[in-house]
């Protein structure tokens, strides 16, 4: 009753940059159901940070409670990672980035996790523009507890057992947009091919950059009535452009008739064919008018919704010194007798 | 692409690639599964129903399945397929329950065969049972042919031998030896029903223009020749120095051979460079193993001898030239001739066919090179009763060659008896099996280990030198010859796919080790392989394509190059889109019945 994963790999792997391969960004073997989104989007983590050449070890993964906050063991197991209290995650992502900010943090959190008891934290990281990539994997019910509505259960979607949710969802989407998050995505954990770009984008928007993916919950909400089943997503699905990441120093390729670029902080680009009429990356008010459209029509907004490419993250805003923290030594910190003299001096 | 047609039993067959390197189609995956299991008598039947000679050719197989053993593709070596076929060959029961029986009425037809080595005693297998009479004459006092007379017991114990072609002749075959045809009009004037001709390739090729080849000629042997006199024991003796002139398997029995009776210096010259011999790796290791050395790019220009006595030979050195077209010559260096001392010269560079018994008006056209023209499926002459097969047939190849060969012929020679036409040839036998047990859980062992290859020990080489009947290679022990079975990838249980079952949730994508799968939009082939998610590097390794999938219009496209057949993709498929499935092929054979099609 066990199952393992072989150590062989195809033998002509890609390496990326820095010479590592995927195997190098794999995690342990997942525990959770078969057909899970969560693994999908494990996976396409892993996929982002090797094609964006990024160790290993300079990566935090930071989770709470719940199916999505277990999935940090199944990716990236080079890389550092804690496993917090219950919708406790951004007090500790806050905590780890204020000491290092040299660090990528991913957050992964779930619909429980960051829409219930974890809101509280979850808005406040968000207010104090945290740099880290946000990653809210949203099956809409507690599925580690036998699938309870949670949330961000669409009202009317019908549960496995046949009961229907009589309460609106939070679209953490709009309430991104509204507490002032300056990358606001949704995915879906069956479009990999939206999802890969988006994330290694995420990792490069120098502020909070939240992604709100869409994972079915394949044992208790892939039932015919819910509004998160693989079926029904990909029947409502919508998106707002394509998206292709251009890193940096690459050449722009492809060209598009309606094709829009944003240019991020560190120079790569974000290469958006808009499939959405007036609608602007840059501009919050057309992001929020298309979000709301979509939902009057019954469609799922997917794709990037909003950017604010340069933005200052929490520790711009608190001027601290561009050396992370936890690399100060003594003799820095603690300037002796003569320097504290010196600074009360200069106070009175 | 269009979807694969799974429904066709060559597409899974081909999947399991040592399978369909074997020339005999051996299920090589289900016997080994037989030996991790300790069934070793099971695993040597399934052998036996194939190969016939599993004692045989777990010994010596030229093994054409250890190339293709798709975990050479992976890890460093392939599956030591060969010796585990010996582990189920030396750690079988008594099998004799489990041979076929013959029928107390015979169907009334006569077939004989003409030579009794590998591929007449296959058709005698395969023919017996069915009730047909069967006579086989060789000039030889035992049957097994080039087994016995050109493989050394020191590769092949006698035992061995004479009890698989035993279990042959016992099922009430008609045994005519020390009978040498010489007519084979004779033979067909008897009035049998169908005659096989399954003589081998019994000529050595030899040096005779050289210069000193007459006056040399006391000391001077034609490879195959010798070997069958030492293996009859008319030869018990060779000088100290000894020459064998030739790069192929025979040049290593001929050098490890001298080196038994008697010789101490003894060198193998070859005229190719060394990687370009034709003998296969691992002998070329047991001659140097036994202090025999190499020399190649060595072209013989000579024989020297004083006063009618061998001295030595004279070489010139050369080195391979390719054309554009890779075509090789070898090239003089300009060197010195380089004169090599030796007392017995041993020419192993080769052997042909030779039928100057067969009457040029039967009705069996030869070729330019007076090779009969047969037919390489039905292996049927030109004359409808005469049918051909092992070296006879197609020229010299190998036992497994002929094995495969005899028992097309007999498939060929029933459906002639039984005037049915030759070209509709019966079909394989398939199966396809869920190997599902459970969750986690299946049938066979899907976990794939990391061992290394392991080493088949050897005997001594003091002892083994001095006894030119004493086995070197000793066999795997059941321990190691379970570890060897289990880096097994249990190719034949296949990855099935349905894809109205499949919600494409990815997990199958993401989980699969060496990145075979990929849900993409259809193309053609070649432009598939340039979308896979990891590079394609086999052409000739077939890609698995769905049909359309409902829910994206995309299709499902696994590379089965690298497939480790370890069951993720199915324990990560929320649907049972896929599944492992065991799939079992058994060539079409004349003993399970063409009549009955």
């Amino acid at each position: 009753m066990t199952y393992v994963r072989p150590t062989f790999r195809h033998p002509d792997l890609p390496k990326n940059k820095i010479n590592f391969t995927k195997k190098d960004y794999e995690g342990a073997l997942s525990t959770l159901c078969a057909g899970c989104g969560h693994d999908s989007i494990s996976g396409a983590i892993a996929q982002a940070c090797f094609e964006l050449s990024v160790e290993p070890h300079r990566i935090a993964k930071l989770s709470g409670i719940g199916c999505s906050s277990k999935t940090p063991a199944y990716f990236l197991g080079n890389s550092h990672g804690f496993n917090s209290v219950h919708g406790r995650m951004p007090s500790v992502a806050t905590g780890a980035y204020l000491a290092n900010r040299d660090l990528v943090y991913f957050g992964v959190s779930g619909d429980g996790d960051s829409a219930s008891i974890g809101m509280g934290q979850f808005v406040h990281a968000i207010r104090r523009n945290l740099n880290m990539v946000y990653v809210v994997m949203n099956n809409g019910c507690y599925g580690l507890t036998k699938g309870q509505d949670s949330a961000t259960a669409d009202n009317g979607s019908k549960s496995k057992a046949g009961s229907t949710n009589l309460f609106n969802a939070i679209d953490l989407v709009g309430l991104g947009l509204e507490l002032g998050a300056t990358f606001v995505a949704r995915s879906f954990s069956g479009d990999k091919t939206q999802l890969i770009p988006l994330i290694k984008a995420a990792i490069s928007h120098p502020g909070f950059a939240l992604i709100d993916v869409i994972s079915p919950c394949v044992t208790f909400n892939n039932n015919v009535g819910s509004t998160k089943s693989y079926d029904y997503v990909r029947e409502h699905i919508e998106a707002t452009s394509t998206v292709d990441f251009v890193p940096v120093m690459e050449e722009i390729t492809a060209s598009y008739d309606d094709a829009k670029e944003v240019t991020l902080h560190d120079g790569s680009a974000l290469h958006l064919q808009k499939l959405h009429q007036g609608w602007n990356p840059e501009d919050k008010l057309s992001a929020m008018n298309a979000i709301q459209n979509s939902k009057e029509k019954g469609e799922i907004l997917t794709g990037l919704i909003y950017i604010e490419p340069n933005t200052n993250a929490l520790h711009d805003v608190l001027q601290t010194t561009k050396t992370p923290l936890n690399t100060l030594k003594e003799d820095l910190l603690c300037p002796g007798v003569d320097a504290l003299e010196a600074l009360n001096q200069s106070l009175r | 692409m269009e979807p694969t047609n799974v429904h066709d039993p060559e597409y899974y067959h081909k999947v399991v690639d040592c399978q369909y390197a074997c020339p005999a189609h051996t299920p090589v995956p289900e016997y080994i599964r037989l030996i991790a299991a300790e069934k070793y008598t099971e695993a040597y039947m399934v052998n036996w129903e194939s190969n016939v000679f599993p004692g045989v050719l777990g010994r010596t197989c030229d093994r054409p399945c250890e190339p293709a053993c798709r975990r050479g593709r992976v890890d460093e070596e392939p599956v030591a397929i060969c010796r585990l076929k010996r582990v189920a060959a030396d750690n079988k029961g008594d099998i004799t329950h489990l041979l076929p029986k013959i029928p107390s009425k015979g169907n009334g037809k006569r077939i004989a065969l003409i030579g009794a080595g590998p591929a007449s005693l296959t058709v005698a297998r395969d023919l017996a049972p069915l009730g047909y009479e069967i006579h086989v004459f060789d000039e030889q006092i035992k049957g097994g042919g080039m087994m016995r007379s050109q493989i050394p017991s020191f590769r092949l114990p006698e035992s061995v031998l004479d009890e698989e072609v035993n279990n042959i002749l016992n099922l009430g075959i008609h045994q005519h030896f020390k009978t040498y045809v010489s007519s084979l009009k004779s033979v067909l004037d008897d009035g049998y029903d169908a005659v096989f001709i399954g003589t081998g390739a019994p000529r050595g090729r030899d040096l005779t223009n050289l210069p000193g080849r007459a006056e040399g000629g006391a000391n001077i042997h034609v490879g195959i020749e010798w070997l069958a006199s030492v293996a009859f024991e008319h030869t018990k003796s060779i000088g100290k120095k000894v020459i064998v002139l030739g790069g192929g398997n025979t040049a290593m029995d001929c050098c490890r051979t001298s080196r038994r009776l008697g010789g101490e210096d003894v060198k193998v010259v070859v005229r190719s460079p060394y990687s370009e011999m034709k003998a296969s790796p691992w002998e070329k290791e047991d001659a140097q193993h036994e202090d025999i050395p190499i020399l190649d790019n060595h072209v013989p220009v000579s024989f020297v001898a004083e006063n009618g006595k061998l001295k030595g030979m004279m070489f010139e050195k050369v080195h391979a030239v390719y054309d554009e077209k890779g075509k090789r010559s070898l090239v003089p260096t300009g060197e010195p001739h380089v004169f090599i001392e030796a007392d017995d010269v041993l020419v192993a560079i080769g052997q042909e066919n030779y039928f100057p018994w067969i009457e040029r008006d039967l009705g069996i056209e030869f070729d330019k090179w007076d090779m009969p023209n047969v037919d390489s499926t039905t292996f049927q002459s030109t004359n409808p009763k005469v049918f051909f097969g092992g070296d006879a047939a197609l020229g010299p190849k190998n036992v497994i060659t002929a094995v495969a060969q005899g028992h097309s012929a007999a498939v060929s020679i029933d459906l002639y008896c039984q005037g049915k036409p030759l070209d509709v040839r019966p079909d394989p036998f398939t199966n396809l099996v869920s190997q599902k047990m459970g969750i986690h859980e299946w049938s066979y062992d899907s976990i794939v280990t990391n061992d290394d290859r392991f080493v088949v020990p050897q005997a001594e080489k003091a002892l083994t030198l001095k006894d030119r009947k004493k086995e070197v290679e000793l066999g795997f022990d059941k321990l190691v010859g379970f570890k060897e079975a289990e880096r097994c990838l249990n190719c034949d249980v296949q990855t099935v796919f349905t894809e109205n079952r499949c919600i494409e949730c990815d997990a199958c994508m993401d989980i699969c080790p060496t990145d075979c799968i990929t849900f993409t939009v259809n193309g053609t082939e070649e432009d598939l392989r340039t979308r896979l998610k990891a590079p394609s590097l086999h052409l000739n390794q077939d890609l698995l394509v769905s049909d359309t999938l409902a829910a994206t219009g995309r299709v499902m496209v696994k590379d089965e190059d690298v497939c480790l057949h370890c069951g993720l993709c199915a324990e990560r498929c929320p649907t049972s889109a896929w599944d492992m499935q065991k799939f079992f092929y058994n060539t079409t054979k004349a003993h399970h019945g063409c009549g009955s099609h």
